[in-house]
C-alpha cells in the first residue's frame, strides 16, 4: 500500500508541467495561488493519481487541499 | 477583506460588458411576438436560444387549460405539497407523467433545479458513493455536494472510465447512485446510454438520469435518450424538467421503485418550498398531452435541427459533435464570442451566450436551441445572420 512518500513523489511528477521556471515544488507549494491551478487543473491532476495508484478519490477531499501536503496527507487518509 | 471580494473576478467581467455597451447576461425579453420571435434588448429577434423545443409556451390549449385553472384555484398555491400545497391537479399530473413514462411513481417538483438537486442530494447520504458524469449540470453539483456522499466524476460519455471507477469501488457499489444525463445541456451531444447501462448491470449500483433536455425529443414515445436506447428498464430513476418542452416550468422525477414515495417525503427542495402554481400544473398536463398526440412535432423540430446544424457546418463554424436541437458554436476567445453575439443581436439572432465554467473545458459558446415553431425561413434568418458575422 503507498505511503505518504509515495504520494508525495507522484504529485511531484503530475505537477512538473505546472512548474514555472526556478520554481521549487516543496510540499508547503499551494497549487491555486502558487502554481496557478485552476479547479478543473486540480481535478485533472487527482484523476493522474487514480490511474496511477489504481485508487478512487473523491470530490469531498478538495476544500481541505491547499497544499502539496495537504494533497498528499489526504491521499494517505483514504487508505486509511 | 471584505465578503465581497471573491466577486471581485465577476465585478470585473461585468464592468468590462458594460464599457462595451454589451449585456448577454441577463438580456432583456422586452415583448415576445410569439414563441419563436421578440424584442430583446430593443432588437427584433428570431428567438434561437429558448429550449423552447416543442414551441408549445403560446399553444392555445394550454394558455386555455392555464386561464381555467387560474380562474377556478387562484394564483398560487401559497404552500408546500407536505402542509396545504397538494392539490387534486398535482396528483393528477404525477399519476399522467408515471403513465406517460411506463414507471408506477412520479414525484412534481417545483423547479427542475428543485427536482435534479433534490434527488441528487437525497438518494445517497453520508458512506454512499456517487459517481457521476464529469458535464453534469450545475443542479446536479450541488446537490451531490449537500447529500454527503463520497462524490467521485468519470470522463464525460465515456463509459470505459466509469466501468473503471467502478471496478475501483468493489463492495461498495452496492451504495452507489449513478448520475449521468441525456442530453447535455450545453453541447447537446447525448450519453452513451446502452453502453452505461451495461456497465451499470455488470457492477451495479442504481442509474439517475437526467432526461431535462431530450424530453419530447427522442425514442418512440418521445421519453427521452432512454427510451431511444432501449435501456429504460436500467433507469431507476429519470428526472426532468416542465420548463423546456413542455412550456412551463416545475419538475419531475419517475421510477417504479417503491421506496420514491418515501424519498418524497425526505427531499429538502420538495418539501420547503411553496408547490406549482394551478396555472403551470394546467398548461404543463395539456403540454404533455399535446406532445404525446403529436408526433410530428418531434419531427418539425429535428428537420430544424439539422437544418441549423448543416448550414453552421457548410459556413465553417466549429460546432458540436453532433446534429441536435442544441447546436453550440465554439469559440476560443471569448472577446470574440462577445462581440458575435452582440452582432448576433444586431443580426436579428438571440442566441445564448456561454462562458466558463458554464461552458465545458476553457471556451466560451454561442449555443443554439431549436424550436418545431421555427419556420424554415426563421432558421434561414439565424443562419444569415451567423454569416454576416465578420470573419
Amino acid at each position: 500500500m503507498p505511503d505518504y512518500d509515495d504520494y508525495l513523489a507522484r504529485i511531484y511528477e503530475v505537477l512538473k508541467p505546472f512548474t514555472k521556471q526556478g520554481l521549487l515544488l516543496n510540499e508547503d507549494s499551494e497549487l491555486v495561488t502558487e502554481l496557478g491551478l485552476t479547479s478543473l487543473q486540480v481535478m485533472e491532476l487527482i484523476e493522474q493519481i487514480e490511474d496511477y495508484f489504481d485508487i478512487c478519490v473523491p470530490l469531498n477531499i478538495l476544500p481541505d487541499i491547499r497544499t502539496v501536503r495537504d494533497l498528499a496527507e489526504q491521499l494517505e487518509k483514504l487508505d486509511a | 477583506m471584505s465578503l465581497f471580494d471573491k466577486f471581485q473576478p465577476l465585478i470585473d467581467i461585468r464592468a468590462e460588458l458594460e464599457a462595451l455597451g454589451v449585456m448577454p447576461f441577463g438580456a432583456v425579453t422586452e415583448k415576445l411576438l410569439s414563441a419563436t420571435e421578440g424584442i430583446v434588448n430593443g432588437h427584433r429577434v428570431i428567438l434561437a436560444g429558448t429550449n423552447n423545443y416543442l414551441g408549445l409556451t403560446f399553444e392555445p390549449e394550454c394558455i386555455a387549460a392555464a386561464r381555467q385553472a387560474l380562474e377556478e384555484q387562484g394564483t398560487g398555491t401559497t404552500g408546500s405539497r407536505m402542509a396545504n400545497g397538494t392539490f387534486a391537479d398535482h396528483l393528477r399530473l404525477e399519476q399522467e407523467l408515471a403513465a406517460f413514462f411506463d414507471r408506477r411513481h412520479a414525484i412534481v417538483f417545483s423547479t427542475g433545479y428543485a427536482a435534479t438537486m433534490g434527488m441528487s442530494s437525497t438518494l445517497a447520504g453520508p458512506g454512499d458513493v456517487i459517481v457521476m458524469d464529469a458535464d453534469s449540470h450545475a443542479s446536479l453539483y450541488d446537490g451531490v455536494r449537500l447529500s454527503g456522499a463520497d462524490i467521485i466524476r468519470f470522463r464525460h460519455n465515456d463509459p470505459d472510465d466509469l466501468a473503471k471507477r467502478l471496478r475501483r469501488l468493489g463492495e461498495r457499489t452496492e451504495n452507489c447512485l449513478i448520475i449521468t444525463e441525456g442530453m447535455f445541456s450545453m453541447l447537446g451531444d447525448q450519453a452513451p446510454l446502452a453502453e452505461i447501462a451495461a456497465v451499470k448491470r455488470e457492477y451495479g449500483g442504481m442509474l439517475l438520469v437526467d432526461e431535462a433536455h431530450s424530453l419530447g425529443m427522442l425514442g418512440e414515445h418521445g421519453r427521452g435518450v432512454a427510451e431511444r436506447d432501449g435501456v429504460e428498464k436500467d433507469v431507476d430513476f429519470v428526472v426532468g424538467t416542465f420548463s423546456k418542452s413542455l412550456g412551463a416550468i416545475g419538475g419531475y422525477c419517475v421510477s417504479n421503485h417503491p421506496q420514491l414515495e418515501a424519498v418524497r417525503f425526505a427531499t429538502r427542495s420538495y418539501i420547503f418550498t411553496a408547490s406549482p402554481s394551478p396555472s403551470v400544473i394546467a398548461s404543463t398536463r395539456a403540454a404533455l398531452r399535446i406532445l404525446q398526440r403529436r408526433p410530428e412535432l418531434r419531427e418539425r423540430l429535428w428537420d430544424n435541427a439539422r437544418r441549423l446544424y448543416d448550414g453552421l457546418k457548410a459556413l465553417g463554424f466549429q460546432l458540436s459533435p453532433e446534429p441536435s436541437p442544441v447546436v453550440a458554436v465554439t469559440i476560443e476567445d471569448r472577446h470574440q464570442a462577445i462581440a458575435w453575439w452582440n452582432e448576433l443581436l444586431q443580426h436579428g439572432a438571440y442566441v445564448n451566450l456561454v462562458m466558463p465554467p458554464a461552458s465545458p473545458g476553457d471556451y466560451a459558446l454561442l449555443r443554439c436551441s431549436v424550436s418545431a415553431a421555427h419556420t424554415p425561413d426563421q432558421i434561414d434568418h439565424i443562419l444569415a445572420a451567423f454569416e454576416r458575422l465578420p470573419g
